[in-house]
């Protein structure tokens, strides 16, 4: 990010580079949305190119990175979420959009596949269904691999409050994918791989 | 500790960010309590699960639209250097306002500071003078000068005041 702080374009792109699907990913778990994930990391790539000049390694890019893209997608969920409330409830779809294509291993058989995408199906509701701060930190924690002091500092609360937030999320999680679970400490059992 | 201890440590646990004496504490709660060791082991087991979750990859695109809004961005001028630092410009701005104010209200030359200005003459002069102040026979020579009349009196004058005397003493 120095490099870009001094003018240097290449640098830019290689951030785009490294940064781009990680921000998508968080941002489309984030809003439900493939096309306003990419809006708002477009987003949040142009705001990094705007604040360049002031930028200052006071603590780590991404966690800086992280903090313009949670805060764009939770100003995103807080706009939308009056337009969702008018959506049917009978709407098999909950009024969110259906998970993008994702391609199969070829060997996979049909009834194999259908398996796994409502399993996908499953994790992502789950996840959707969390309160916006708590999926934040949920994603920020198991997908991004921050730590503790990182997330803090992005969602702007203390540590300890952090760890508080966690456990609620886990714990929500925990039950609403209680057959996921129970299935995987099953197969753990069976393959020796208990706690 | 007990159960609520346990649950503000146990993600860190699992995390294996807890330190070292914490991490004892907890696996010993673990290993008396069954509630909160299956808690942690679904814990684990969940966080297994949503490691399920594919990865999306941006749209063919993404790259040169970002380029492109970036592209479009306005190029900073000679006077760019402001615009990162608008709290300076705001200052500026008023410091340049309250000075044109300040000269537009400030009182010109009045008749008080003319006044002010003919007096301080007068004493520069008198100051000037003081030897001839000082010197006594010049003060005394001049006592007969305050009988005089004032200017523009009735019979006002030297001559008029020594007809005067001269009937007097006739």
């Amino acid at each position: 990010m120095l490099d870009v702080k001094a003018g240097d374009d290449s640098s830019f792109d290689f951030l785009l580079q490294k940064y781009r699907s990680p921000l998508v990913n968080f941002l489309y778990r984030m809003v439900r949305d493939t096309a306003t994930a990419e809006d708002l990391a477009q987003e949040v790539f142009l705001r990094v190119y705007r604040a360049r000049k002031q930028y200052t390694p006071s603590a780590k890019f991404t966690t800086w990175l992280f903090r313009i893209a949670t805060n764009l997608a939770l100003n995103s969920v807080r706009d939308t979420r009056y337009q969702k409330l008018s959506v049917s409830i009978d709407a098999s779809t909950d009024g969110e959009e259906s998970p993008p294509l994702e391609l199969p291993a070829r060997e996979l058989r049909i009834d194999q596949k259908m398996i796994e995408r409502d399993r996908t199906n499953l994790i992502r509701k789950a996840i959707w269904a969390l309160p916006e701060k708590q999926r934040a930190a949920v994603l920020l924690h198991k997908y991004e691999e921050m730590d503790y002091a990182e997330i803090a500092k992005v969602l702007e609360c203390s540590e300890s409050a952090l760890k508080s937030l966690l456990f609620r999320a886990y714990e929500t999680l925990r039950g609403q994918l209680a057959p996921l679970v129970g299935e995987a400490l099953v197969r753990e059992t069976k393959e020796g791989r208990a706690l | 500790m007990n159960c609520n201890d346990v649950s503000k440590g146990l993600i860190a646990y699992l995390d294996r960010r807890s330190n070292s004496a914490e991490r004892q504490e907890i696996e010993q709660h673990l290993t008396a309590c069954m509630d909160c060791r299956t808690r942690a082991e679904q814990f684990r087991a969940l966080w297994g699960v949503m490691d399920e979750l594919p990865m999306i990859d941006p749209s063919f695109g993404f790259d040169a639209r970002v380029r492109q809004r970036v592209a479009a961005e306005p190029q900073r001028r000679w006077l760019g250097w402001i615009v990162p630092q608008p709290r300076l410009a705001v200052s500026a701005a008023l410091l340049a306002v309250l000075a044109v104010w300040m000269v537009k209200t400030s009182p010109v030359n009045t008749p008080i500071e003319t006044t002010t200005a003919s007096v301080q003459q007068e004493d520069f002069n008198a100051i000037q003078n003081l030897d001839v102040l000082e010197n006594y026979d010049v003060v005394t020579n001049m006592d007969a000068l305050s009988e005089l009349a004032p200017v523009g009196a009735p019979n006002g004058g030297i001559n008029s005041q020594k007809a005067g005397t001269a009937a007097t003493a006739e």
